[in-house]
């Protein structure tokens, strides 16, 4: 199907054919022709080649290197390229300021053989500036997507609304904004920023899936520094505020940031790679046996046990800077694409905060959206303590993570590795929020709370705290309260963990679970 | 609150002993038993032995009891309670926590543990308390064995002088020479002649070989006198000099002897030991390529008339230095089985811990001298984790992410203590294992260590594979011409890796190539099928541009069925292969020759790190657009971050490791924080010298506060 874009052929067919061949063609025919061809290669050089160079100046590439890098050869096909602004104010009517395309490149292309479709924004035209135009097209491809079902990957770099056209570029925005919210859990969307996108148009971004960053050349932000300084006195870097570390590792806004726009759009065809591998289904993973430390109060890495577990060792995180004391990704288990979600013990112990928390719950509704089966990983001593906790609203944000682990139909598998106190037992996807398979490690203890603190309340104001502490190790601290309850399906070899999961995986793959017809529910946002 | 933390602890080690047993994995299983020795289990031995050892020689000590049906017991440290000497053993004791000197070096706990065991007898392994004459003193006074020597040979040889008195009366070769005033340069001329040319002079003071004068007639020796005389009043204020023999191009070479209590005793040939770093051995083979058999009679028959002259019993092995004459002398004897012990069960057949525990129990020796062959050839690297790059090895520590050892291989002997998922500590030896290939020649034993080395899966930590597989494919090594300065004088300015030549650079980038198209093929399949049924003919030929260090390839790759030809600098190569991209080991058939990569990381940006010819490679392989956009791209300076400490939570500090003016290893803990009552450790990200530290115990430290920084 992908045959090369037709731009590209009618640009090369010589003149001189067509001359010989069309006698009849009348010279407004002729002239039409000549027209198409200057604006299809007006269209390719977007806004001129001083402002390509200026564009690789800045190390950034044009929007037309993006697409191809990030697309299979030759399978872009472009649409609207003869699409122009409306604007007739300001000057802007005039032929100098008309650049066929408009400030965006849009249309439909290959990952790998995969059909997504992209739009990308030309920094080059009136600095990638949101006309009604450049809305319209953008719409177009996310309606054809919707139709057919296929994946939105938005490439953005502009400078925001398209000042001279006032309220219809705001129109424009909204467009888009009510499109990204009738895709959601549709089909999905990925934006990757490339360059600065201010004011409103952050909101695209935002209501998308999955946001990805480039390091130094991309910027979100609301208002810019200079406004900040206006209203708040405020000093501070278009870096510093909405630069790829502060997204990234502060506000949560942003999923993860790439070096520059190579390896940005490298990273995102691999993103959208999670497929096939050969790694044998029972691979046996002796290194488990022996990764959570005899001492409960020591750390080890959550991210050991995923790596050794998926496919090939290759796990795709999410957010791997924010909220470290979760973590989320996609990784392959016997070829198939799953989510991970599990606590870092490594990272204040692994507890669930507010940003832990709206970080899971987010991921795990990407995850049931879109059918992706979810395995979790549990070792958590509970919820974070303390007033900037509960003045931050952790009982709002983290009752997200027990609406998303409750309501996803998607098969869920469970292994508890340790600890699992409290209610965070009961949030991090347990049985009785219709966990498909709940195991737990030999090591693993489900409790209320640690043992100190229960023997605290248990045997308040007697003497034999030690002896009592050691009851409650004893009767508590391991699988067996949660296992003779059935809470747990099995204690297993942490060994053995690979195996298991791939099989209950394939079982699993016809699981059919809806949930009561409603409008739609009503999550604590 | 100790009582508390202690039995859920005890509770999970039950649970994982018992799984452990179930895929017990860890220990070696030899492919061929290196040793041909047949058990008698008519022969009375001992019921129950302790191993006062971890690592690989309680293992391997562990594995000779139980063919011998002798049940076991290990002693650890609470950090090695899942260790695999503990796992194998049918009962482990916690003798304390990981300090050695509070472990392993606590002979309080261990009797402790032999008396609640029962254990019969003692084996204590090389180090720790194997030369502890005290730890022999306290076992004889309860009655239980050590297997090893009694304390007068342990006493006399374990002293540095005394030895050397000893070996003298026994007539064994010791260094000539002459500690004392010399008064004048014609009396150095006179005992220089005595010794015998080269001589070695210098301040008695003077420690190593600071200010040492070689002098190899009279004329130089006395010019060494007036140089060393003078320095030896200036430096030190002590008139006393050291003439003694100068040992050109030393050989270390050690002699292992076998003796029991009726007073016989044998000599099982010699160890070659002379690649070494810092004084430790890297490289050990059996037999030597320089001994004759006259030498090597005459050095046996010296050690076994030490052994005799101390009433030796057990195994034990005599050192010596060799000149280049095949002049050798008496260095020092070593009461206890070495580390490089396998080469020489590979060569005689015999198990020395076997003999080692007959002899213990009062058996006298099966053999006589005359039954004691050569059979082949054995090399041992001994496998580090540690940085060759960094002063022939500096150690690192880590979490074996990913172990496999080359078992899979014929005549390949592996000791170990260690197992995929184990962690090497900062408390214990960095040794990972001592790998053996053994041939009926040495070129034998010599492809089939490269061909170990090759296969040899580690990681998570770095390793010394690099240095070893350069030393056993050296020309001077595969010569023979070595002796103890060997790494020095190869590797003047320091191990630098294997320098690719014209060809092999090749190969590795036509390797890069085609593990990059693969991958790439791969990524346009799901589960089998292809995803698009009509997508364009499949592509076969490709163009890739290769980043090789400063250099940049253009590759031409052509592909058909599962073999790339890849044009790449004018010449062009052929490579096929399975292409597990699953496997860490990477199977090629590279111009029609076997040979065995490693791929250790692969990214999305094209950066592929592959292990070829023993040392990793990093290579960018990108597609010709993508080449052609990246030169776009800025160079970034990486933000060097490294040199501070904060704190990445609020909590507790529990304990701060370090004070300034330390120089911590990479990866060596810092401190230690508490929060939601979980301790965790910070580890330096470099190698450094510390700066100073900005924290104590019991301090409450928020988020971001600086703690230690480092220069």
């Amino acid at each position: 199907m992908a045959s090369p874009a037709y731009s590209q052929i009618s640009v090369q067919l010589p003149q001189t054919s067509l001359l010989r061949d069309s006698r009849w063609y009348s010279v407004s025919h002729l002239s039409v022709k000549e027209r198409i061809d200057k604006k299809r290669k007006a269209a390719l050089i977007g806004g001129g080649q001083k402002r390509i160079d200026a564009q690789h100046k800045r190390g950034k590439l044009t929007a037309r290197e993006r697409v191809e890098l990030l697309l299979d050869p030759d399978s872009f096909v472009e649409t609207d390229m003869f699409v122009e602004h409306r604007c007739s104010d300001f000057g802007m009517e005039q032929d100098r300021n008309k650049f066929p395309g408009d400030s965006v490149v849009t249309g439909r292309g290959r990952i790998n053989g995969r059909l997504v479709y992209v739009f990308s924004q030309d920094f080059t035209v009136f600095g990638g500036s949101l006309s009604g135009a450049h809305a319209q097209k953008i719409c177009k491809i996310m309606d054809q997507a919707m139709t057919v079902g296929a994946p939105v990957i938005g490439l953005n770099d502009s400078g925001g609304a398209r000042i001279q056209e006032g309220v219809e570029s705001l129109a424009g925005y909204a467009d888009i904004f009510l499109r990204n919210v009738m895709a959601s859990g549709v089909v999905p969307q990925i934006s990757l920023i490339m360059g600065p996108c201010a004011g409103g148009a952050v909101y695209s971004p935002a209501l998308t899936d999955f946001t990805f960053m480039v390091k130094d050349t991309s910027y979100l932000f609301i208002t810019g520094p200079d406004v900040v300084k206006s209203v708040t006195n405020e000093d501070v870097t278009q870096e510093e505020l909405g630069g790829a570390k502060t997204h990234t590792s502060v506000s949560g806004v942003a999923h993860h940031a790439f070096e520059n726009d190579v390896e940005a759009l490298l990273n995102l065809r691999e993103f959208f790679n999670f497929l096939e591998c050969h790694d044998p289904s029972d691979r046996l993973v002796p290194s488990l046996d022996t990764i959570v430390p005899f001492e409960s109060t020591k750390a080890y890495d959550m991210l050991d046990i995923i790596q050794a577990i998926v496919d090939e060792r290759e796990f795709f995180e999410i957010m791997p800077n924010y909220a470290k004391n979760i973590v989320v990704g996609f990784a392959r288990m016997n070829g198939r694409t799953v989510g991970i979600v599990g606590n870092q013990p490594k990272v204040a112990s692994g507890c669930l905060d507010i940003n832990s928390s709206v970080k899971g719950a987010r991921f795990v509704r990407f995850c049931d959206a879109f059918n992706i089966p979810i395995i979790t990983f549990v070792d958590v001593p509970g919820f974070l303590p303390g007033t900037a906790q509960e003045y931050g609203g952790i009982i709002r944000h983290g009752a997200k993570l027990l609406f998303a682990f409750a309501e996803a139909t998607v098969p869920k598998i469970t292994i508890i590795t340790r600890k699992a106190y409290g209610g965070a037992y009961d949030v991090m996807s347990s049985k009785h929020l219709r966990g498909d398979v709940n195991y737990a490690w030999p090591s693993a203890e489900v409790a209320v709370m640690g043992a100190k603190g229960a023997v605290q309340i248990i045997f308040r104001g007697k003497d034999n705290q030690a002896e009592a502490e050691a009851e409650y190790v004893e009767k508590f601290a391991n699988p067996f309260p949660a296992a003779v309850r059935g809470f747990v399906d099995d204690i297993i070899e942490p060994s053995t963990t690979r195996r298991k999961i791939c099989r209950d995986l394939d079982v699993l793959a016809s699981k059919k679970q809806v949930n009561p017809w409603k409008k739609h529910a009503n999550i604590p946002l | 609150m100790a009582a508390h933390s202690l039995s859920p602890s005890l509770y999970r080690l039950l649970f994982a002993v018992k799984y452990a047993s179930l895929h017990s994995r860890c220990c070696a299983v030899h492919k061929k038993a290196q040793y041909s020795t047949i058990y008698n289990p008519s022969e009375k031995t001992f019921e129950k032995i302790l191993i006062a050892n971890r690592g690989e020689i309680a293992c391997r000590v562990i594995k000779t009891c139980k063919k011998m049906g002798i049940k076991t017991v290990a002693v650890h440290s609470d950090v090695d309670s899942s260790a695999v000497h503990a796992k194998m053993a049918d009962e482990a004791v916690c003798v304390g926590p990981a300090p050695t000197s509070k472990s392993y070096l606590n002979m309080d706990a261990i009797m402790d543990a032999i008396r609640t065991t029962g254990a019969q007898a003692v084996h204590p392994g090389y180090g720790f308390l194997s030369e502890n004459k005290e730890f022999a003193k306290r076992l004889a006074a309860e009655g239980v064995t050590f297997i090893g020597p009694d304390t007068h040979a342990i006493q006399a040889m374990g002293d540095k002088i005394e030895s050397k008195l000893i070996a003298k009366a026994a007539k064994v070769n010791t260094i000539p020479g002459f500690d004392g005033v010399v008064k004048t340069a014609e009396e150095a001329v006179k005992i220089a002649q005595d010794i015998g040319y080269p001589v070695m002079i210098k301040a008695s003071a003077g420690g190593g070989g600071k200010g040492m004068r070689i002098a190899w007639n009279d004329e130089e020796t006395r010019e060494g006198f007036r140089f060393s005389s003078q320095e030896a009043a200036s430096s030190f204020g002590d008139d006393r000099l050291l003439i003694e023999k100068y040992i050109d191009n030393p050989r270390h070479i050690e002699i292992q002897v076998l003796a029991d209590k009726h007073g016989n005793a044998l000599w099982l040939n010699e160890r070659e030991c002379s690649i070494q770093r810092r004084n430790q051995k890297v490289v050990e083979e059996a037999p030597s390529t320089f001994l004759d058999s006259v030498t090597r009679q005459a050095m046996g028959e010296q050690a076994v008339q030490l052994a005799k002259a101390v009433q030796y019993s057990s195994a034990g092995t005599v050192e010596f230095l060799v000149d280049s004459k095949k002049n050798f002398y008496f260095l020092e004897m070593n009461t206890r089985l070495q580390v490089e012990h396998p080469i020489t069960e590979c060569i005689t057949g015999l198990d020395l811990v076997e003999q080692m525990i007959r002899v213990a129990k009062g058996y006298r020796l099966q053999h006589k001298q005359e039954d004691i062959p050569i059979n082949g050839w054995a090399i041992e690297s001994r496998v580090y984790a540690e940085d060759p790059y960094k002063s022939f090895g500096l150690p690192s520590i880590g979490r074996l992410s990913q172990y496999h050892e080359p078992l899979n291989l014929s005549n390949v002997r592996v000791d170990s203590g260690i197992q995929e998922g184990s962690d090497i500590s900062i408390y214990y030896d960095p040794m990972i294992s001592k790998l053996v290939t053994y041939g009926a020649t040495r070129s034998e034993a010599l492809a089939r260590m490269e061909d170990a080395l090759d296969n040899y899966v580690i990681r998570g930590v770095t390793h010394n594979i690099p240095l070893l597989r350069e030393i056993i494919t050296h020309p001077r090594f595969i010569s023979g011409d070595i002796s103890t300065n060997f790494l020095p004088e190869v590797y003047p300015d320091g191990f630098k890796g294997h320098q690719l030549e014209a060809d092999t650079r090749r190969e590795l980038l036509a390797s890069a190539a085609a593990l990059y198209i693969t991958a790439q093929l791969r990524s346009q399949r799901f589960l089998g099928e292809l995803r698009v049924s009509s997508s364009p003919v499949e592509c076969n030929h490709w163009e890739l541009c290769v980043e090789l260090g400063e250099q940049r390839h253009v590759l031409e790759i052509t592909k058909s069925g599962n073999v790339y030809t890849v044009e790449v600098d004018g010449g062009e190569v052929e490579v096929s292969g399975q292409w597990d991209l699953a496997s860490p080991l990477l199977p090629l058939t590279i111009n029609s020759t076997h040979k065995m990569l490693q791929c250790l990381s692969r990214d999305a940006s094209g950066n592929i790190v592959l292990q070829y010819l023993g040392t990793s490679f990093q290579v960018r392989v990108l597609s010709k657009l993508a080449a052609e956009l990246n030169s776009y791209m800025p160079e970034k300076v990486p933000e060097d971050t490294s040199s501070i400490l904060r704190s990445p939570m609020p909590g507790t500090m529990v304990a701060v490791s370090v004070k300034p003016g330390d120089t911590v290893a990479e990866g060596q803990e810092i401190c230690v924080i508490e929060a939601m009552k979980m301790q965790n450790s910070l580890t330096a990200v470099k190698q450094a010298k510390v700066k100073s530290v900005h924290c104590k115990p019991g301090d409450t430290v928020g988020e971001g506060d600086l703690l230690v920084e480092l220069e």
